[in-house]
């Protein structure tokens, strides 16, 4: 099944994203962030404060998704998405300010889906539930920032062939 | 006597469980649903998936859902029971806490909702529920309740002539509102009746029946039958992505109610359905127990109410 699947790298491409369809069953490979409700709050904060973030957010892909804890020898536990919904109200500004790909689970609003099209962006759906699946996807983890927030801190982590599919297109293409 | 160190070992067993294999009722309706979605839809890449994950968390010891969950428990307690319910939750939190810590489940309870939100980072407290039974038994309903779902319960005030129609209708609705959110194909929990906190808790209660069984009530189990039809007609399908399976099961639980009303509370579990049944018997009482065993269940008919455990129970 995988030999059949399109690899795209991360950080990905404005090239890459103009490329992907939705519907399409895509294999990512590289490094990407990880953050969800409450590192969006804090980053709707900063942005309101004209302060600048934590790390750079321009062409990054932000994963929606709090680890389990690892055990020994796994760079992270259990992963899988959470319901991508809750961070629709943050979401049209991060990808004005830069954010080019997010990956989680369910749909999105319309106002997400227009913010995907003005900034040629890519929602990836992840498969909800999969947290063992996608633990064995990730080489590595570190905490980016917000360390006091535990499970809910800014990861970055680096992935290798972790399956997704094109849910949102930067046409505006969908299949929620 | 039934010792705290038994329930907290046993529950610590069944949480760890729960959480990385998935209860066989839910398993085979999973690979059931994978061979009912059509060759090369997304729907079947969708359960592709959610079956391979399900190999993999068996495989690896890890829990199959990075959520979780916040834990559910229904502690039937046999009127009979001899143990130290003093301290029944305490035991019973302790068992949570150990299976958490021990098998790298993730941490989701927060102390307080609004202000701080700090982790409480053992995954206590957990929500408790006491019902009084029959027998000497001490029986211990236990789901992981990811929140995925969990922000898609709802609940609907209906008229009282809304009849089973308004109840497809209210359920229909929900179930559409929540869409891909819950993570599908999910599991339906409708509980009719009571007051409107009852009702959420009797959708609760509902979650917990095997997948499988047949409503005793022929009435409710037609319902039942009714809405898991018109839920699968929506086709929000496996992940949210389309598809013909959207639910695996619709239960029902329902009990007495208020002349002016209908109250309908609808839970909704993910795919991971995970929920483990804990029955702890005092050995001493076991010999008591079967020569009083007839006397006890005699006159009362505890099947009558359809997916309801406890009601006759609470009264008696």
């Amino acid at each position: 099944m995988a030999t059949s699947l399109r690899s795209i790298l991360l950080p990905i491409s404005r090239e890459s994203v103009r490329t992907i369809r939705a519907g399409e069953e895509i294999l990512l490979s590289g490094t990407m962030l990880v953050g969800r409700d409450q590192v969006h709050k804090r980053f709707h904060a900063l942005l309101a404060d004209g302060e600048p973030l934590p790390v750079s957010i321009k062409g990054e892909t932000i994963y929606y998704m709090g680890p389990a804890p690892a055990p020994e020898g796994w760079a992270v536990g259990s992963c899988g998405p959470t319901t991508a919904a809750r961070m629709d109200p943050f979401t049209p500004e991060l990808l004005d300010a830069g954010l080019i790909g997010m990956i989680g689970k369910g749909p999105r609003s319309r106002e997400v889906r227009e913010a995907v099209v003005r900034n040629e962006g890519v929602y990836f759906y992840a498969y909800g539930g999969c947290g063992a699946l996608y633990a064995r996807k990730v080489t590595r983890l570190e905490t980016a920032a917000f360390a006091d927030l535990g499970p809910e801190a800014l990861f970055r982590i680096t992935v290798k062939e972790f399956p997704v599919i094109a849910a949102i297109d930067a046409l505006g293409g969908s299949i929620l | 006597m039934i010792t705290q160190a038994r329930i907290r070992e046993t529950v610590a067993d069944a949480v760890t469980k729960a959480g990385v294999l998935l209860p066989e009722d839910v398993s085979s309706a999973l690979a059931e649903a994978y061979r009912a979605e059509g060759e090369g839809s997304v729907g079947k890449r969708v359960l592709g998936r959610i079956l391979e994950n399900l190999e993999a968390a068996d495989a690896c010891s890890l829990p199959l859902c990075q959520d979780t969950g916040m834990v559910l428990v229904f502690a039937d307690i046999g009127t009979g029971v001899s143990a130290d319910l003093a301290n029944l939750n305490q035991a019973v939190e302790e068992g949570i806490v150990i299976a958490y810590r021990d098998n790298f489940f993730r941490k989701s309870i927060v102390k307080e909702p609004v202000f701080e939100r700090e982790n409480t980072g053992s995954n206590i407290p957990a929500v408790i529920y006491h019902t009084l039974v029959p027998g000497s038994d001490l029986t211990l309903h236990i789901v992981l309740k990811g929140f995925g779902s969990e922000n898609c319960s709802a609940l609907a005030m209906l008229n009282p002539t809304a009849g089973p129609e308004g109840v497809i209708e209210a359920v229909v609705r929900m179930v559409r509102d929540a869409g891909g959110k819950p993570c599908p194909p999910v599991v339906v929990g409708v509980g009719i009746g009571g007051t409107a906190d009852r009702a959420l808790q009797l959708s609760k209660r509902a979650l917990l029946r095997d997948l499988t069984d047949r409503n005793p009530d022929n009435r409710y189990a037609h319902l039942e039958d009714q809405l898991l039809q018109a839920v699968n007609e929506l086709h929000i399908g496996p992940g949210g992505l389309g598809g013909t399976v959207t639910a695996l099961a619709v239960k029902t639980a329902a009990e007495a109610t208020h002349i002016a009303g209908m109250p309908v509370g609808v839970s909704i579990s993910c795919w991971a359905d995970r929920k483990v049944s804990i029955i702890l018997r005092d050995a001493e009482a076991e010999t008591a127990d079967a020569e009083t065993a007839g006397r006890e269940t005699a006159g009362r008919d505890t099947a009558g109410t359809p997916g309801v455990y406890d009601a006759d129970a609470i009264r008696s």
